[in-house]
């Protein structure tokens, strides 16, 4: 076996692999938490996986990870089969949505002992730990204990520990969940950051979708043990492939409506559909609020869509106003520049681009009250 | 840290009680335990002949006879709490390995609960008819010699008191320690020997310590196993107290407590100074 150590002063892991998975079913008695997920992530990627609690987004990457097993499908990384190989022989790095760094250890041995259950040598892995907390920028608490860093610096050297050994494949089980919004971000990009100056394959497994679609290559929407749409971000983002993504991902107004030849009429605008085998007949339009625009006062005297400002949150470059329309509330977001003539009170008159939309069906279509 | 939820809501102005809720506690203290160890401490220091303090009186301390009670008590101590602390560790973690919400751990930490109380003379007269010379299940000879028949008395509320005091640091290994150290290429010899072990460690010896203490401080058992002879200190404190002659000192049952006391202390430090070290690691 190579010394982690004596080869590794030059890149903090090996490049990248492909991980395959194929069919992997997992069952709890009757649940099942995994109905047959593929994913396959190329080398150097990074994949989000991202879904609702249950969903079976952790399990994946347990399997992957080898905490549990497969009771149908294969895992390959590199070309090899390792669906049957336990944890320990994986070679994969892994940081925790819990702080998992022992507590009997300085920071330094934390981010070593990987390397000192390989039998490294005493002072390569300590130059190893040291490269890998500058990586992290956490070199001045090297003699630390976990108890005396922040929760942030804890998953800092978490993330310095499981690249230390120069893992085939980074597993992040949301390690951000437990963190402030203000550090999380900052964790987030630190966490690209180095993914991408590592080149290392990851996954990373949350269920905040604005963290999923900032940091990966490729999201994996997930529901109900199966994958239901994998791409880049702006694709699931604006070309949801189904109703479940696109009230998942981002906020999505429920406007109720008629289909009839591959259109969608809402309130007298009509839609163009992205499926355009949805059939004829009632139907619920999913609207992003970006496509929703709205204008002060009422034109004309006022109908289907003219309505009057709720209240209005900020955003920051952004707002996001919610307007009644008297029997259905319709949010808009838009320049923060362009709220200031919209008072609560006031009434506006609404437009919606014209954008492909989704729209939900039968049990899907539940109409807002 | 998180406030209580008996505290009062409000950020009103009130009067400062809340040291009152502790008068109870503190009187309790000052009372049974800060009021006799003042007593003894005056009976062991007071001049014998005419007034004043003198510490010739601890001179007895180091004396033959006196240091063969302190011995006995130390090794009784020390046998049973070693291996109570040993079998009571084994038995806490087969507790924490089965299922935790499970019948058998209910019925585990509950009989625990009790078993650690459970002393004296029943506990005594428990074991006799049991297996003592002419016990039900067995003639055991040996339950009259000291240690082995006392020691063997005393497991059965050192164990249980084990299993109370050690189930908690057990449980406190997280999942995730065990996980990472897999994840990390580590054998579960490797995550035993570098994360397990090294964290119940402070746990274990301060356990230990509180068995030692315990069993240090136990009189109603080893005095109803055997009533003749005084084999520990706490029953040559009672022999001193009831006797009217052949005493080293006039105030030996003083002097007796008195090392008894200083002896717990330091047995008391060293397992808060350890169980200070488990409740940051194993919260």
């Amino acid at each position: 076996m190579t010394s982690p150590v004596t080869d590794a002063q030059a890149a903090p892991t090996r490049a990248g692999v492909r991980v395959r998975l194929d069919g992997l079913r997992r069952r709890y008695g009757a649940v099942t938490a995994l109905d047959g997920v593929d994913l396959t992530i190329e080398p150097g990627e990074l994949v989000a996986l991202l879904g609702p609690s249950g969903c079976g987004k952790t399990t994946t990457l347990r399997l992957l990870a080898g905490l549990e097993d497969a009771d149908e499908g294969r895992i390959t990384v590199g070309g090899r089969d390792i669906t049957r190989l336990p944890a320990s022989k994986r070679d994969m790095g892994m940081v925790f949505q819990a702080y998992s760094l022992f507590p009997h250890m300085t920071v330094r041995e934390n981010v070593a002992f990987g390397l000192r259950l390989r039998r490294a040598p005493r002072a390569g892995r300590d130059r190893r730990a040291l490269e890998m907390l500058e990586l992290v920028g956490l070199t001045q608490q090297a003699d630390r204990y976990a108890h005396q860093i922040s929760g942030g610096q804890q998953q800092r050297v978490a993330l310095a520990r499981a690249l230390a050994i120069q893992p085939t494949v980074l597993l992040l089980d949301e390690p951000l969940s437990a963190l402030d919004a203000k550090v999380r971000a900052q964790l987030r990009d630190q966490i690209r950051r180095i993914q991408l100056e590592v080149g290392i394959t990851t996954l990373f497994v949350t269920h905040d979708q604005e963290e999923a679609l900032a940091i990966a290559d490729r999201v994996g929407v997930m529901k109900e043990g199966r994958i239901e749409q994998l791409g880049p971000p702006t694709e699931v983002y604006s070309r949801p492939a189904t109703p479940f993504v696109a009230e998942f991902v981002g906020l999505t107004n429920r406007l109720a409506g008629e289909v009839r030849g591959g259109q969608v009429t809402v309130r007298g605008m009509t839609l163009p559909l992205v499926d355009q085998a949805v059939p004829d007949g009632p139907a619920i339009a999913l609207v992003r609020p970006e496509a929703v625009t709205l204008a002060s006062g009422v034109a004309g005297a006022g109908g289907a869509l003219a309505g009057s400002v709720i209240g209005v949150t900020f955003l920051g470059a952004t707002s996001r106003v919610s307007v009644d329309l008297g029997d259905t509330t319709v949010l808009a977001q838009l320049p923060t520049s362009e709220v200031g003539s919209l008072p609560p009170g006031g009434h506006v008159t609404l437009a919606i681009r014209p954008d492909p939309v989704l729209v939900a069906q039968d049990s899907q279509a539940v109409p807002e009250a | 840290m998180s406030a209580s939820g008996a505290r009062p809501v409000g950020a009103g102005r009130r009067i400062p009680l809340a040291w009152a809720g502790v008068i109870p506690f503190l009187g309790y203290l000052g009372v049974f335990l800060l009021l006799p160890t003042g007593i003894v401490l005056w009976g062991a220091i007071r001049a014998q002949h005419g007034p004043g303090l003198t510490l010739s009186g601890l001179k007895l301390l180091v004396s033959p006879t006196v240091r063969f009670y302190f011995v006995n008590s130390i090794e009784l101590s020390g046998i049973t709490a070693v291996m109570g602390a040993l079998l009571g560790a084994i038995l806490a973690y087969a507790i924490a390995t089965g299922n935790p919400d499970g019948l058998i751990r209910r019925v585990y930490i509950a009989g625990s609960g009790v078993l650690a109380q459970f002393g004296g003379v029943t506990l005594a007269f428990a074991f006799l008819a049991t297996v003592g010379p002419a016990g039900i299940l067995m003639h055991a000879s040996w339950y009259f010699d000291y240690p082995q028949g006392i020691g063997l008395i005393y497991l059965y509320f050192q164990i249980p008191l084990m299993v109370v005091v050690f189930l908690p640091a057990i449980d406190g290994l997280k999942i995730q320690w065990r996980e990472a150290t897999a994840n990390l290429g580590g054998s579960t010899w490797q995550y035993w020997r570098h994360v397990g072990v090294p964290l119940l460690r402070p746990a274990f010896f301060g356990a230990t310590l509180l068995l030692f203490a315990n069993a240090l401080s136990a009189f109603a058992t080893i005095q109803a196993w055997d009533n003749q002879i005084a084999y520990v200190v706490p029953q040559q404190i009672n022999t001193s107290i009831i006797s009217e002659v052949g005493l080293a000192s006039p105030n030996e049952p003083q002097i007796l407590a008195l090392g008894m006391i200083i002896l717990v202390a330091v047995v008391m430090t060293g397992y808060a100074l350890l169980q200070r070290r488990t409740a940051r690691w194993l919260r």
